[in-house]
């Protein structure tokens, strides 16, 4: 919390020299590390603009492809059936906000941007996927994607302080995925993109567990023996206060 | 979430401490009663509070060496062991699960692997479970009327005319060594595709196939269990790098505590008890396993992800 507020203070020194920059934005941290206890984290992003406006900030996890499958009854049985697979989907997407997105900005002031889960850009890897096939794998993928929290939207989770300056707590689950993070910032005014900035974010795995899968990447070998050997002992160990029973 | 939460580095989730713990030891119960690893109770559990299913698969068998070894020391100090019929056992079962690794890179070529092995599952625990329980029902029934029916000493079947005999000394048995050594290849292959010890289908084929005393037979697949655990974590570690030994250790030290107080408790119980309750067991998971294949899933949908 003092960090930010430091933070800010040294943001409001620089901000008449910059006077040209509509939009200044930065979080109090770049890298968050997921350790042994780690339950969810939190990363505060402030900044400030040049004059009254919304925020919108929009958190994207590293692109992977993912699969879809629906289940059909067959004989009886409810069986993975057809499955669509869709190329470069964000594994996380947040969208954070001042106020709700349609009061922000028009339908497709916001398609055109990309701003929203509705408007987020997921497509079949085979382009010869029926469209109707196509709408209902993606509604699914989106559905179940909410549900597990890694595609939200927080509308009044920015903050303004006065009309010149904001924050937002950027929540992340803790399912979270690993890898290279983008938080998109854009200044919107009358419905317009007026500004953006982009600043990266890294969530890694940090000490124990990072040193265990580490070990298991580069030494798959060893690793396993050890864990073979770890766990025999352990048997052995918890064999021994019941010797003489 | 509770409140003491550990990630798993391998899983890549956080999951509760004593929730793992738990489940550890009631798994590391049956281990000891029964002298089934508990695997196929243990994977399924640790899918369903929300392990990715190859990471639950691997680090099963990862605390499974850790549980067998713990319970077969148990069994061995009881003089429990069979070690002759073990390591023939042993034998076949390394062949088996090298021929059910490749069986399952097949399938999985095919697809749909997952439903093979709920539908080879579902199939394989309900013969078994009715079978045990209807001998065990059978034999419980003939206590209570005060018939003592004497063990035949000499059932002869076409099992019984087969080459290479040997004498079995601690089940005081004399039969073929082929008996074992093809029953581990079975049960071998299963260990491989299924992903588990292999106990459940161990324990009644020695009791009903092999005719082994009750009571050398938890000890005797216990230790053959370590072995088959122990080569399958070390080839989904180098293979799919799935073992996660964090997960793996915590379900350990719950395991461990609760196979020793389920060897002990094990022996209390009379043989066709045993049997009963393992059949319930068995039966009680394939009715699970039928009915999520049955019964319409409230989320016709799921997700699975392709690394780039």
């Amino acid at each position: 919390m003092r960090r930010w507020l430091l933070a800010l203070a040294l943001l409001m020194t620089a901000l008449p020299a910059r006077a040209d920059q509509p939009l200044l934005a930065d979080l109090t941290g770049h890298l968050i590390a997921i350790t042994t206890g780690f339950t969810g984290t939190s990363v505060v992003l402030f900044g400030a603009t040049d004059g009254p406006g919304d925020i919108v900030a929009i958190v994207r996890g590293p692109e992977r492809d993912s699969v879809v499958w629906q289940k059909r009854h067959l004989a009886g049985m409810w069986i993975n059936g057809p499955n669509v697979t869709f190329a470069s989907v964000p594994s996380y997407y947040a969208v954070f906000s001042n106020r709700n997105l349609d009061d922000i900005a028009p339908a497709n002031a916001q398609a055109l941007s990309q701003i929203g889960i509705a408007n987020l850009r997921i497509d079949p890897r085979d382009p010869r996927t029926k469209q109707d096939n196509t709408t209902t794998f993606r509604a699914a993928l989106i559905a179940e994607q909410k549900r597990v929290h890694l595609f939200a939207e927080y509308p009044g989770s920015v903050a303004f302080l006065g009309d010149r300056l904001f924050r937002a707590t950027l929540d992340f689950p803790a399912n979270v995925p690993t890898g290279n993070y983008l938080v998109e910032v854009l200044l919107i005014r009358n419905g317009r993109v007026v500004s953006g900035q982009t600043t990266p974010l890294v969530i890694a795995e940090g000490g124990l567990g990072a040193d265990v899968s580490e070990f298991a990447t580069n030494n798959a070998a060893l690793y396993g023996l050890t864990a073979v050997m770890g766990a025999a002992l352990l048997g052995w160990l918890a064999s021994l206060p019941f010797r003489h029973v | 979430m509770g409140i003491l939460d550990i990630y798993l580095p391998i899983a890549g989730v956080s999951l509760d401490v004593m929730a793992l713990l738990v489940l550890g030891a009631a798994v590391g119960v049956l281990s000891g009663v029964f002298g089934v690893g508990g695997g196929f109770l243990l994977t399924p559990l640790l899918i369903f509070i929300g392990v990715p299913p190859a990471v639950a698969v691997a680090s099963s068998a990862n605390q499974l060496v850790g549980a067998s070894v713990s319970g077969a020391i148990a069994h061995w100090r009881r003089g429990n062991i069979d070690f002759l019929m073990g390591g023939l056992m042993l034998i076949g079962g390394f062949a088996g699960s090298v021929l059910g690794v490749w069986l399952f890179a097949i399938l999985r070529s095919i697809g749909q692997v997952e439903l093979f092995i709920s539908l080879a599952y579902a199939l394989l625990l309900s013969t078994l479970g009715v079978l045990m329980m209807i001998e065990s029902t059978r034999s419980l029934l003939r206590r209570r009327r005060g018939i003592v029916t004497r063990r035949k000493l000499h059932q002869h079947t076409w099992l019984h005319g087969l080459p290479f005999k040997l004498r079995f000394r601690r089940s005081k048995l004399y039969t073929s060594a082929l008996l074992p050594i093809i029953l581990g290849f079975l049960v071998g292959i299963l260990s491989a595709v299924l992903g588990v010890g292999g106990g459940f289908v161990m324990v009644p084929a020695m009791i009903y196939l092999l005719r082994m005393p009750t009571a050398i037979v938890p000890g005797t697949s216990l230790f053959q269990i370590i072995f088959v655990t122990a080569v399958v974590t070390l080839l989904q570690a180098v293979e799919n790098n799935t073992v996660d030994v964090v997960l793996a250790m915590v379900l350990l030290i719950g395991g461990v505590v609760g196979a020793q107080l389920g060897t002990r408790w094990g022996a209390r119980l009379r043989g066709e008890e045993l049997r009963a309750l393992l059949a319930l067991i068995v039966l009680a998971v394939a009715a699970k396993l039928v009915f999520d294949l049955t019964v319409r899933p409230d989320n016709l949908f799921s997700l699975g992800t392709l690394e780039l």
